[in-house]
């Protein structure tokens, strides 16, 4: 009961905090992937507290979610629960503590029914049966305490709306003992009336002693529901706040950091449009997007996660169907790609995001990849294949790459990402298109392969390509780019010419739509 | 330029892909010479050579099939619809061999493609699909037939025959011309290109603009038509068009091209190791018979041939992955 005597609407004053434990602490948290994720992260929160965690893409934010929740193992630090040692071997050590996570993505199993769902690990048995009157019941009392008692526990999942899911994540969850419960962006799929009531919900659990770990970008959101706000910013906790205190503008900048000097992309002169994109829509995660792209010029787009970059360039490429809009390349009429083939034949090329699963042909030769998206070229009498100029075509490829592989006829599943990326990419070299897309084409990819991945797109650019490049870095885009482009939910909200764009402004306009408050775009300085 | 690193290293490959094929034959070859004093006779091959090239015609046609990973159950039954069908047209109609040969080939062809635009166009596993086949053109088989077996004769033996010199028959001839012919599409044109992408990774195949659809129907209407050729053979040698023919081959074919190295999830396969694979069932099952092995017996020992073959390919495709992560540990 001592949590609940404290003062929950001023957390700032602490000085209730002294004799109590914090719920969780983490001290010194260290945690390295390719590149370091969390540098010496010290983090705590309260009992009965809320606890926003804010960050750009990549700043560490789920990677300290998933060690609290026990999915990740830290390789350095220390934490405590309610004062007493913690280190969680897995999910269920976590959740045997009480500490559960509600994942962005939700873990439900569509066609089993609500109640399964909700006991799935402990379905009580009766003769080695499932009990199923005792499931009907203990379901019913669980959806009662998130408010959902109408529903009937029978129902298949699949059948339910992802706001209701997400409520019924939160309930099994709940259905469990629970002291720390951690919330990845719950908002990201919901409307307003269902954020409403997950609002209350949260309010109803912080009452009740649970602390919440709340990871979020919605600087609106925060204040009103977070006692207190943790910035990170590329793997290190810059700053704990009062949510109250914190404008959107201050966490912006904390978020963003010092402006990094772009480097000066060497001078190009933009000719006629190449793309014409206009109004562009699809399934609420494209909203009627409009952007030209010049031929030689280099277009960033960037945004959150979320933001539907990935579903505009593959909107724009015909992999998924738009549902409105139109796209132009070069002169010919405008008109909506209904598949890649129809984008291809119009001189559209697209490296997508996942290389290994929507790119590469992982088991065959450098060479097969290379040339797949131009075999016509090696075509000979009775559609027999020139196996001998694809060899020589893909080895100049490989050249003109720098490709590091002990030839052409070496499995790509043998090379290094950066060389796979360079294949990828080689492929679309090959075919000469007029317009290229790419979909992060630097992820997972070391330091030198991501030099002659900007040298290539450069190289385009010059011979009167125009590029799309999406991408998280922002000082990527910023070296990169000739314009960035800004998607926020969907919407593109604005576009930077090179010598507007800051660290700041472009971070501003990707919350634009998530914050409801005017965004501090114009506030910093260059 | 013929000396250069890549045809020499693709030359080797090639030699190496059947090397494997051929020392199991040649050693179950040996071992059923050991065994059986009658077995090591120019008899017991040209017996082999006349008996399979309707199974060989269909491993070819499902070979393809396998390596867009998709799988094709109704060849056995589409094989009876196609004798049926050049029974029927003889038989009863009159027709000459050569017009009721091409309705057979038309018949094979047309549930072929059924297969695939029903299983492509509506994005349905061909499991599925040539399983309701594989009913339907058993069905349409004894409905054309009246159930009943349509004897031939001397008309239709010509195929199946042997030839006076040369010993073996014009359908095992054009059986070798068949899978000499799949293995050039499969390995040397772009449509076998596209086959191996498409097995390998779809989304790939789509993304860099082409239509995997086509190279997908096309597939499975050339596995029908091949049962169909199957349907001629088979028909030629016994004489007789028999609605029960074919029953089980689809699986004999499966069998044959898994121990042929092709793989079940797609992306993988060779023709000429599917031919070696009916080969080795066809030695097994001609040395048991000599050896004196029961029908059971027999039956239980092609089993266990199965499953090691593909054990056998499993292991190393295994070893060869560990290979590769040691490369790749110390590159």
């Amino acid at each position: 009961m001592n949590f609940r005597s404290r003062h929950i609407g001023n957390p700032m004053t602490g000085a209730t905090t002294s004799n109590t434990p914090p719920r969780i602490r983490c001290t010194r948290i260290h945690k390295s992937y390719a590149a370091p994720v969390l540098v010496d992260v010290d983090f705590d929160c309260r009992p009965g507290e809320v606890h926003a965690l804010i960050g750009a893409n990549g700043a560490g934010k789920s990677t300290l979610a998933k060690i609290i929740c026990g999915l990740v193992r830290p390789e350095a630090g220390t934490m405590t629960l309610d004062g007493m040692p913690y280190a969680p071997a897995g999910k269920p050590d976590a959740e045997a503590a009480g500490i559960h996570i509600v994942h962005q993505e939700l873990n439900l199993i569509g066609t089993l029914t609500v109640a399964e769902n909700l006991f799935l690990a402990r379905l009580p048995r009766r003769l080695g049966m499932v009990d199923r009157r005792r499931l009907r019941r203990d379901a019913r009392e669980a959806l009662a305490r998130v408010d959902l008692a109408g529903l009937d526990p029978d129902t298949p999942v699949a059948r339910l709306g992802v706001g209701v899911r997400q409520q019924l994540e939160i309930a099994a969850a709940l259905a469990q003992h629970c002291r720390l419960l951690i919330l990845d962006e719950p908002t990201a799929a919901l409307m307003d009336p269902q954020i409403e009531r997950l609002f209350g919900h949260i309010r109803r659990l912080r009452a009740g002693g649970v602390s919440i770990l709340y990871v979020s970008h919605r600087m609106d959101e925060i204040r009103r529901i977070a006692d207190r706000v943790s910035v990170l910013r590329d793997g290190r906790l810059v700053a704990t706040r009062s949510a109250a205190e914190l404008t959107t503008g201050e966490a912006v900048h904390l978020m963003a950091g010092r402006d990094v000097e772009s480097v000066a992309a060497t001078a190009r002169t933009p000719g006629p449009v190449r793309l014409r994109v206009r109004g562009l829509s699809r399934d609420k995660m494209v909203r009627n997007v409009s952007f030209d792209v010049y031929a030689g010029e280099i277009l960033g787009i960037a945004g959150l996660v979320g933001s539907g970059r990935t579903e505009l360039l593959r909107a724009i490429f015909g992999a998924d169907r738009a549902e409105a809009g139109t796209v132009a390349v070069g002169d010919v009429p405008p008109r909506r790609f209904r598949s890649p083939r129809q984008a291809v034949a119009a001189g559209l090329a697209m490296v997508p995001e996942d290389r290994k699963e929507q790119g590469l042909l992982m088991p065959c030769s450098v060479r097969i990849n290379a040339t797949l998206a131009h075999l016509r070229a090696f075509r000979r009498w009775g559609g027999q294949l020139d196996g001998h100029a694809e060899a020589v075509a893909a080895e100049e490829a490989g050249a003109a790459m720098d490709l590091r592989s002990a030839g052409v006829e070496q499995p790509v599943a043998e090379l290094s990402g950066g060389n796979q990326q360079k294949v990828l990419i080689g492929r679309w070299l090959m075919r000469d298109a007029e317009v290229y897309l790419f979909d992060e084409p630097t992820r997972g990819v070391d330091v030198g392969a991501k030099a002659t991945v900007y040298r290539l797109l450069g190289d385009l650019a010059r011979r009167g390509k125009a590029c799309v490049v999406v991408s998280s870095e922002m000082e990527e885009l910023m070296a990169l780019c000739d314009r960035i482009a800004v998607l926020s939910q969907g919407r593109l909200v604005r576009t930077f010419a090179r010598g507007e764009w800051s660290h700041q402004r472009l971070l501003a306009a990707a919350f634009e739509n998530v914050t409801r408050t005017p965004a501090a775009s114009g506030e910093e300085d260059v | 330029m013929s000396d250069d690193v890549h045809s020499a290293v693709r030359s080797r490959g090639w030699l190496a892909d059947y090397v494997g094929m051929i020392v199991v034959l040649a050693a179950l070859v040996a071992l059923f010479s050991m065994m059986s004093d009658r077995f090591l006779t120019p008899r017991t091959f040209i017996t082999i050579a006349n008996q399979i090239p309707d199974l060989v015609a269909i491993a070819v046609g499902m070979t393809l099939v396998l390596v867009i990973a998709g799988i094709d159950l109704s060849v056995g039954s589409v094989l009876a619809l196609g004798a049926s069908v050049l029974g029927v047209a003889m038989t009863r109609w009159g027709w000459p061999l050569l017009p009721a040969a091409m309705l057979c080939l038309v018949a094979g062809l047309a549930c072929g493609a059924l297969n695939g635009v029903i299983s492509v166009g509506a994005g349905i596993p061909s499991f599925i699909v040539t399983l309701g086949m594989l009913e339907i053109a058993r069905g349409g088989a004894y409905l054309v037939t009246d159930s009943q077996t349509q004897y031939i004769g001397a008309a239709v033996e010509g195929i199946g025959a042997p030839l006076p010199g040369l010993q073996v028959s014009p359908a095992f001839l054009i059986a070798i011309a068949l899978v000499v012919a799949g293995q050039f599409i499969l390995s040397r044109t772009v449509f076998g290109r596209y086959l191996v992408a498409i097995g390998t990774n779809e989304t790939a195949v789509r993304l860099s603009g082409i239509d995997p659809r086509g190279p997908k129907i096309a597939v499975f209407a050339l596995a029908g038509l091949l049962a169909g050729v199957a349907g001629v053979f088979q028909t030629s040698r016994l004489s007789s068009a028999d609605p029960n023919g074919g029953i089980g081959m689809e699986l004999a074919a499966i069998a044959a091209v898994v121990i042929g190295g092709t793989s079940l999830m797609g992306g993988r396969g060779s023709v000429v190791n599917s031919f070696f694979g009916v080969l080795i069932i066809a030695v097994l099952q001609t040395g048991l018979a000599h050896v004196g092995a029961t029908e059971p017996t027999k039956r239980v020992i092609t089993g266990a041939v199965i499953i090691a073959a593909v054990l056998a390919d499993a292991l190393r495709n295994r070893w060869s992955a560990r290979a590769l992560i040691r490369r790749l540990s110390v590159g």
